[in-house]
């Protein structure tokens, strides 16, 4: 699991011509002008960024959860919020192309995979977050069709997005009485709130969506009735590993300026790199990212062969590395000093960037909860 | 439509590149092995051609160490069809002379109506492998083409010539060499690299092309380096302070280093 694979070497170098090519040199002005650059992402859904782990008859690229780290890792060094975004339209694509049926599959995921159309994923509310057994957007039946009523919170890609998986109450309370449906954009009764001002992940929009009386036929819901959080929590444990991964890149992207600006930099008479205490600094952000990027390698193994320990791989992993990362980026921007804050150099936009991946996707204190239990419950 | 396009591997322009002043030769161990970047474009135009018109067949063709196997994967992930690779240790420091030789040994064995390569390349640069290997196959080279039209039996482009441009075609087979004003290569899809590994990859040796280094080059002459110099230090720039004339001082400087 160490070496990678000739294959995996040439997407990881594929992923970084991208990368550096078509992010890297925007990243800052993309930031500072909150534009969402979705004529860029048309073109990774050309590399095949749009339905990284999606089956190829439907436009996947078929590829697996352990390729999916190395190349969210590798895209990230150049743009930690796109590669974020990429994650989350991944996550939609693969819920539709596993819990679809061929009908369902057929008719959404091949512009999805080509980025043409993009994906959000609609499961927090104002009123829930860590807790979404608790979501209170509702779909009634109606005929053939469910009738969807409320708001749902922090949807990155909404308004921009021709595809909502929505998870909404179908049912009694509880996880059980939630089902995931298709909403597509344009259905009357769907709007979005104002773009929301954000600590970072300027380059993607992070919207509310709101649900008035939209009219979904039956036959847009993905699996059975009732299975939606279910769908919903299989998403994540990918959307978690990758949103690690994402941090990993930025965090090591961080970690290679600050390694070339304490080799230049010099203070009383030395360069940077010749005072120790620093160098421990570049020793401790190296060991703990290689550690973050064992783990995802480890958890990502776990999806990719249904390990019984996935979910808890998972959710330490994505702890782990977001912790580790956003730690490591932040030391990188120490280490810039007063450079490190201004914009231009952007190891600033890193650490704010990163320190969202601390809350979503579960929050990393759910994801000791996680972990915690599992431990518990296994030796029971 | 059979295409066959020349690539080199080259150290990558990006960092140090380095002589081995022991025999001359580029040092291939010290920098990152590369496809040289005209030749991704030079595939690049092969790939729009096969885009257009599906029948068409492209083969990468490379000569080098085994390092050019990393090189010609790439080629057959951007979407080549299959990949030739001559590899013999006898040609280790092989000349203009011996290259299109060998060259066109190895397009005879594969058979092609076109033969696209780029002008020049980035390390041990002569430009006129493309030139030398149409001769010794009996076809109509055009080359340095700024643009191209390939069609059933001819390709035509244009040719800068520093005063102005010429217009050339040629009849199928021909070879042609193509400048950096042909479009950048498209980027290998995750499909390509995934199904690269199942594209026919043939390794042909110099026996294989029935040459016989020690009769073929008998009494040929061989370029060989006597002497390398290490490039000089980069020395300061010039700082114009501007008194009135720094825009003219700037378009003067720039007009004695041919950058405008």
């Amino acid at each position: 699991m160490y070496a990678l694979t000739e294959e995996q070497e040439s997407l990881v170098d594929a992923v970084r011509d991208f990368a550096s090519s078509a992010l890297a040199p925007h990243a800052i002005e993309w930031d500072q002008n909150k534009h969402f650059p979705v004529d860029v992402l048309r073109e990774a859904g050309e590399l095949g960024l749009g339905g990284i782990y999606a089956k190829e008859d439907v436009g996947g690229s078929g590829l697996t959860r352990s390729d999916a780290v190395l190349i969210f890792e590798e895209l990230a060094k150049g743009d930690t919020t796109i590669a974020a975004y990429i994650s989350i339209h991944n996550m939609v694509v693969w819920m539709i192309d596993t819990f679809g049926n061929d009908e369902q599959r057929h008719r959404w995921v091949p512009p999805l995979a080509s980025m043409e159309q993009l994906g959000s994923y609609c499961l927090t509310e104002p009123d829930a977050g860590s807790d979404a057994a608790a979501l209170t957007t509702s779909a009634v039946r109606d005929g053939d069709d469910y009738v969807i009523n409320g708001v749902k919170q922090f949807i990155s890609g909404a308004g921009s997005s021709s595809v909502y998986v929505v998870m909404a109450r179908t049912g009694g309370a509880g996880p059980q009485g939630i089902s995931a449906i298709v909403v597509p954009a344009g259905t009357a009764g769907l709007s979005y709130g104002a773009n929301e001002k954000k600590m970072g992940w300027n380059a993607q929009p992070t919207r509310q969506v709101i649900f008035d009386n939209v009219r979904i036929p039956v036959n847009n819901r993905l699996g059975d009735e009732g299975t939606g959080f279910h769908i919903a929590m299989k998403g994540l444990n990918g959307g978690r590993i990758n949103m690690g991964a994402c941090s990993l890149g930025g965090a090591q992207w961080a970690l290679d300026q600050a390694v070339h600006y304490l080799k230049e930099r010099k203070a009383f008479g030395k360069l940077l790199v010749e005072l120790q205490s620093l160098l421990f600094t570049l020793a401790d952000m190296e060991t703990e990212l290689q550690a973050a990027r064992g783990l995802l390698r480890r958890a990502a193994w776990a999806l990719d062969t249904n390990a019984p320990n996935v979910v808890s791989l998972c959710a330490m992993a994505k702890r782990f590395a977001t912790d580790a990362s956003f730690t490591a980026a932040n030391a990188a921007l120490q280490l810039h000093g007063g450079y490190g804050y201004l914009a231009d150099y952007g190891i600033e936009k890193v650490v704010r960037d990163l320190r969202v991946h601390q809350i979503l996707e579960g929050t990393n204190e759910i994801m000791r909860l996680i972990v915690g239990r599992a431990l518990v419950d296994d030796a029971a | 439509m059979k295409i066959v396009v020349l690539v080199k591997q080259v150290p990558d322009t990006y960092g140090e590149r380095i002589l081995d002043p022991a025999t001359g030769l580029v040092d291939r161990s010290g920098s990152d092995a590369v496809i040289d970047e005209i030749d991704e474009r030079a595939l690049e135009v092969a790939l729009s051609y096969k885009d257009a018109h599906k029948d068409a067949e492209v083969v990468v063709l490379s000569m080098g160490s085994a390092a050019v196997t990393v090189g010609l994967r790439k080629g057959l992930a951007m979407g080549a069809d299959s990949a030739v690779h001559v590899l013999d240790s006898a040609l280790r420091g092989a000349d203009v002379g011996w290259t299109s030789t060998v060259l066109a040994a190895a397009l005879t064995a594969t058979g092609f109506d076109l033969v696209i390569a780029g002008n020049e390349s980035t390390d041990g640069g002569g430009g006129v492998v493309p030139a030398m290997v149409a001769e010794r196959l009996g076809v109509p080279p055009i080359t340095y083409l700024e643009s191209v039209q390939i069609s059933d039996d001819e390709v035509a482009g244009e040719r800068g010539t520093g005063q102005g441009k010429l217009r050339v075609h040629a009849a199928l087979p021909a070879v042609i060499s193509i400048t950096e004003r042909l479009p950048e290569a498209r980027f290998p899809k995750f499909k390509g690299i995934m199904s690269a590994k199942k594209k026919p990859f043939t390794v042909l040796s110099l026996e294989d092309l029935g040459i016989d280094p020690a009769v073929t080059f008998a009494g040929v002459g061989r370029s060989v380096v006597l002497q390398t110099t290490k490039r000089p230090a980069r020395a300061s720039g010039k700082k114009i302070v501007d008194e009135g004339n720094a825009g003219v001082e700037l378009a003067d400087f720039l007009v004695a280093g041919h950058l405008i």
